[in-house]
């Protein structure tokens, strides 16, 4: 069937038009729906992490006085530029000034004001062993070539063990 | 093959159409991201800790006071179809089911009990999620605020001073609060107000998106509501703001439908009959075009046209006619022309069933 408006067009749509107490059908191809304003299909919203990455890249030059590398799990911000994830929780504190900005972009604040947590003491926990948690930081630290951090990690090790 | 009625509640309790709006809202979902201290997050941590911290939080579940005995799930232990249904069943995210581009990570699980659940080793260590039917959003934070509280004090939580709790991604950092509503509005798109409507919501900091999360497409019309930021504001204060403007968009879904029995009423139950004709008597269903006439027969239902089908039926048909519940039930995985033959008879059955 083609589209009764353009008469060139595959008719996809059928429009039931009202107009006072008369109706009628129209058959439109896609161009034609969409010139009358007829959403042919409702697309997802555009993930907003889409724009987060766009803005981490335009936003975050890295400030001054900030480490190259987190020392716990030896991510940079090019890493986090790449992914938009964060290594470890002790990103938020290596990059604090440049997420403190990024954190106003996105969330229009900076300040968590919701619940606020205390751990539990470490002699209510079931005990983890801090040489494996070390162990797991060097392999990382020297995949990512970060030789300086793996030494110094090699250090403590050798220290606990 | 995964037997999901031998979770505490089914796995299903969620679908019962209880609640507030139950024809409108067929659920809301509350979700807190949580990470644990001394492990790296879960998209950089090795094998070995994603399966150390599932040691560690395994050891807490068990003696979890707030929710009832769950059952914890290896994820990463599952085939594609089980990993499949449990995402079509709403009880793992896309990314813990391994259906992104990535394939499942070690140590991916999730413990599940009635109406909630705990994802562990997602984007975040722990992903804890409320899931009930209707708008339900007090009662539903309520349950995960106390689980909340209890597991925090088994392990340690990742939590800075300034940003509170501590997310993979920026975009959850704060209360790591994200609570969404599944909303039916067919009367909105009908009416072609759904634009505005929608536009409005981003304007007010909340967001939508596709009956699956991030980057589905909206089927059925289908829209999942929820708030954008995490940060700044206190979890009661992200509930309520997202409570009003439901609210707001149920009063004028509800307006628009009035104004289609107004000005197009015979058009209307034409076009919403016709839908139930083919879902009662078709032979062959691909699953968007059971999804668009289950919403034409949910919005019949709503507007009081055809009478006797519970909206607990509508909402078991959406959830059950999927693919890999479809396949579930057959015992085996199916094509997809197969599944589209199966899914027909299913609805079929089913709404005969209710005719009766």
């Amino acid at each position: 069937m083609v589209c009764d408006l353009c008469r060139d067009g595959e008719a996809v749509i059928q429009l039931t038009e009202i107009e006072g107490s008369g109706v009628r059908q129209l058959h439109l191809c896609e161009k034609c729906a969409a010139e009358r304003g007829v959403e042919t299909t409702i697309g997802a919203s555009k993930p907003q992490i889409s724009n987060f990455l766009q803005t981490i890249h335009e936003q975050m030059p890295g400030a001054k006085g900030e480490p190259a590398q987190c020392s716990f799990c030896a991510s940079t911000l090019a890493d986090f530029r790449a992914t938009g994830r964060l290594g470890c929780a002790h990103c938020y504190e290596a990059f604090e000034s440049s997420l403190r900005d990024l954190l106003r972009r996105v969330h229009g604040n900076s300040k968590h004001i919701g619940r606020r947590y205390v751990a539990p003491l470490p002699s209510e926990l079931p005990h983890v062993s801090s040489a494996t948690e070390l162990r797991d930081r060097l392999k990382r630290a020297i995949e990512s070539e970060q030789f300086e951090l793996a030494a110094d990690l090699r250090d403590k090790l050798r220290g606990i063990e | 093959m995964l037997d999901l009625s031998l979770l505490p509640d089914g796995g299903a309790s969620w679908l019962d159409a209880s609640g507030e709006h139950a024809d409108i809202v067929i659920s809301t979902r509350i979700r807190l991201a949580r990470n644990l201290e001394g492990y790296a997050f879960t998209p950089r941590a090795r094998d070995g800790e994603r399966l150390r911290i599932l040691t560690q939080v395994r050891e807490a579940f068990g003696s979890l006071n707030t929710i009832e005995d769950g059952v914890l799930l290896r994820v990463d232990e599952l085939p594609a179809e089980d990993r499949l249904l449990l995402h079509e069943r709403h009880l793992v995210s896309k990314e813990l089911a391994g259906l992104n581009e990535q394939p499942v990570r070690t140590g991916a699980a999730v413990y599940l009990s009635r109406g909630v659940g705990i994802m562990v080793n997602e984007e975040d260590h722990l992903r804890l999620q409320a899931l009930h039917s209707g708008f339900h959003v007090a009662d539903a934070f309520r349950v995960l605020e106390r689980l909340d509280a209890e597991l925090g004090n088994k392990v340690p939580y990742a939590f800075h001073n300034e940003f509170g709790y501590l997310t993979a991604c920026p975009t959850n950092v704060g209360t790591g609060l994200r609570a969404s509503v599944l909303i039916h509005l067919p009367g909105l798109v009908l009416t072609k107000e759904i634009g505005k409507v929608l536009a409005g919501l981003q304007q007010v900091g909340l967001t939508y998106r596709g009956m699956y999360g991030e980057g589905s497409e909206v089927v059925g019309n289908f829209f999942q509501i929820s708030n954008q930021t995490t940060l700044g504001r206190s979890e009661g204060e992200l509930l309520d703001y997202l409570v009003r403007v439901v609210r707001h968009v149920i009063e004028r879904e509800e307006e628009a439908r009035r104004v289609l029995l107004r000005d197009a009423g015979y058009i209307i139950e034409d076009k919403l009959w016709r839908a139930f004709g083919t879902l009662r008597y078709a032979r062959s269903l691909s699953f968007d075009e059971a999804m668009n006439y289950l919403s034409g027969v949910r919005l019949a239902v709503g507007l009081k046209l055809i009478s006797g089908l519970s909206v607990y039926t509508l909402n078991k048909l959406l959830i059950f006619s999927q693919l890999a519940h479809l396949g579930n039930s057959e015992g085996r995985a199916l094509t997809e022309s197969e599944a589209n033959v199966a899914r027909a008879r299913y609805v079929r059955e089913t709404l005969a069933k209710e005719a009766e």
